[in-house]
């Protein structure tokens, strides 16, 4: 940059500092203040002690007891092999899934509205609406999956889905999957929509069959939205835990249980705030990394 | 793209894109369907997918016998002060982040979006114990708060995205004019960026309306919410499947028709501008 243009920049605004814009950000600021970084950061402080909350001055400083603890967990480790399963499992089926939807729904025919419609209603759902109505169909007794399963040939015998360690966390993610597929399948499609029909013309022109002009000019035009979709969606998927926490619990014994539930059933059902305290932030420094991609392509906006 | 003939678009489109809706809409019409299931068809086997003789009954009991309406209530209560509570923070500071350049706007905005990405569970545990000190626990206030957690940073960078839209020619006319900073937002921007308003309105509602665990942690009976009080349908050896299903119901179709209302403008915030480029 030229040393013109530097100093161009205060003719340009010749007024003093302005104060208005910090007027209208303080209230945000503040309630953000109050509800999320003063927690978090109380969560920090309650990590270092042995916090019992019917008592807290009994409370003893641990240091980094609770996380040497963590460590030496075999808990935290199954809960962390459960998580990185879960996250590749469940993004990655919702992302397939959802990518399929989209090239379907970006092709014209007489109901595609009404089907773009339909398709995002389970988005729309609350988790514990989702995580009863799975548990319904997933019954042993009267569940309409094993119903389904046994007319078609495919299973024997009812399988209890949720209660056997093998196939309830496989079950769970299921659920998941189908709650939020639609997500891809909205971003994705407008990430097609955007594409312009004339490099399809040109593609065709030249010869490229219909794979061929997905690879070259489909996916290449929306890797943007995939990979802010993916990266967001996997920071949701690793800290969801309420769907779980409906349909199993984290159970049955540890099969379920990821690093958020683990987390959660420690602090509530364990009353050991500090513990789970400590669990919660190692989880959120392995999230760190994915949440610094996400932001660092989201802010290339605020730049403008 | 080459022509299909007909039949290659029924059987290579219509027919998986029938597949994928079916996927998407096949467990909300079984719930529907259990709920005007009279009992005893419930717990049949085979299971009978159409019920022989549909029944209001659940949706009676649940409204009558249990304390489900209050519930309901409850719900709209907190997501609407909410969304109330949330509008009031985020629309000024969405104003502030489109209209002025200033030094730590951009780390501010990132700020913003990173609170957004934080696990629930690194929150739920001291939002507990603050609430409790302040004596904030099953009180409206207490869950709005709480509720109001994640849902203001998303709508600061909603909004903030609508403001960006409105040429700032339109503030410089209107001062000119005279009009004083405020009756310039309340008379000339406002109404403008009014949809933009009315979707983070709504998001804030949604995400209000169907969030569980931080009204499970704040409220208690009094001020209970739908999402919470659907789980003590579960008893400890017998699930209520019929009250279970028709309080889904309920839950659902609002939030279901509201979702579609605003979900293509929703779609563009959350990408944050990646779907623009």
């Amino acid at each position: 940059m030229s040393a013109a243009a530097l100093t161009s920049v205060p003719v340009a605004h010749p007024q003093r500092a302005d104060w208005t814009p910090v007027w209208f950000l303080l209230p945000a600021v503040f309630v953000t203040a109050a509800v999320v970084l003063f927690p978090v950061a109380q969560t920090v402080w309650l990590s270092l002690y042995d916090y019992v909350i019917y008592n807290p001055d009994g409370s003893r400083f641990v240091g980094w007891g609770n996380f040497v603890a963590v460590l030496r967990d075999e808990v935290f480790w199954i809960s962390l092999r459960h998580s990185i399963v879960w996250i590749v499992g469940v993004v990655g089926l919702q992302f397939l899934l959802g990518l399929v939807a989209a090239l379907l729904l970006n092709e014209s025919f007489w109901w595609r509205g009404l089907a773009r419609s339909l398709v995002i209603v389970p988005w729309a759902l609350p988790s514990v609406i989702i995580g009863l109505m799975w548990t319904w169909m997933y019954d042993f007794n009267v569940g309409v999956l094993n119903d389904m399963l046994l007319r078609l040939g495919v299973i024997a015998t009812p399988i209890a889905w949720l209660a056997r360690p093998d196939t309830a966390l496989g079950a769970i993610m299921l659920a998941l999957v189908w709650q939020g597929f639609p997500f891809f399948a909205v971003t994705l499609l407008a990430g097609l929509q955007t594409i312009p029909a004339d490099l399809y013309e040109a593609a065709e022109i030249d010869g490229a069959s219909r794979w061929k002009r997905f690879i070259n000019v489909t996916l290449p035009s929306i890797s943007d939205v995939i990979a802010t979709a993916l990266l967001l969606r996997t920071i949701w998927v690793a800290n969801s835990l309420d769907v779980i926490l409906v349909m199993t619990g984290g159970g049955p014994g540890y099969a379920t249980h990821t690093l958020p539930l683990y987390a959660f059933q420690r602090a509530y059902s364990g009353m050991e705030f500090g513990y789970g305290a400590a669990l919660a932030l190692v989880l959120t420094v392995l999230l760190l990394a994915v949440v610094w991609l996400y932001v660092k392509r989201a802010s290339r906006d605020i730049a403008r | 793209m080459s022509a299909r003939s007909p039949a290659a678009r029924l059987l290579q489109i219509e027919l998986p894109t029938l597949l994928i809706v079916l996927f998407a809409i096949a467990p909300y019409v079984w719930m529907v369907l259990t709920s005007i299931k009279p009992t005893p068809e419930l717990a049949e086997w085979p299971v009978r997918y159409l019920p022989r003789a549909a029944t209001l009954d659940h949706y009676r009991e649940l409204l009558s016998r249990t304390s489900f309406a209050g519930n309901l209530l409850n719900s709209l209560i907190i997501a609407t002060g909410a969304s109330l509570l949330g509008l009031a923070v985020s629309i000024p500071a969405g104003y502030a982040f489109s209209r002025f350049r200033f030094p730590g706007r951009r780390s501010l905005m990132t700020g913003f979006l990173v609170i957004n990405m934080f696990p629930i569970v690194l929150l739920i545990i001291p939002l507990f114990i603050l609430m409790r000190s302040l004596g904030l626990i099953d009180t409206f206030l207490g869950v709005v708060i709480g509720h109001s957690t994640f849902s203001i940073p998303f709508a600061i960078w909603m909004l903030t995205s609508y403001f960006a839209t409105i040429p700032q020619d339109l503030d410089e006319a209107a001062t000119i004019d005279g009009a004083s900073r405020w009756e310039t937002i309340r008379h000339v921007i406002l109404p403008l960026v009014a949809p933009g308003v009315a979707t983070a309105g709504i998001y804030i509602f949604i995400t209000s309306w169907n969030e569980y665990l931080f009204a499970m942690m704040l409220s208690g009976q009094s001020v209970r919410t739908v999402t919470v009080a659907l789980q003590l349908f579960i008893g400890e050896f017998t699930i209520q499947w019929g009250l279970l299903t028709a309080g889904g119901t309920l839950i659902a179709i609002p939030v279901t028709i509201l979702f579609l209302l605003v979900q293509r403008r929703l779609v563009g915030g959350l990408t944050a501008g990646a779907v623009k480029s």
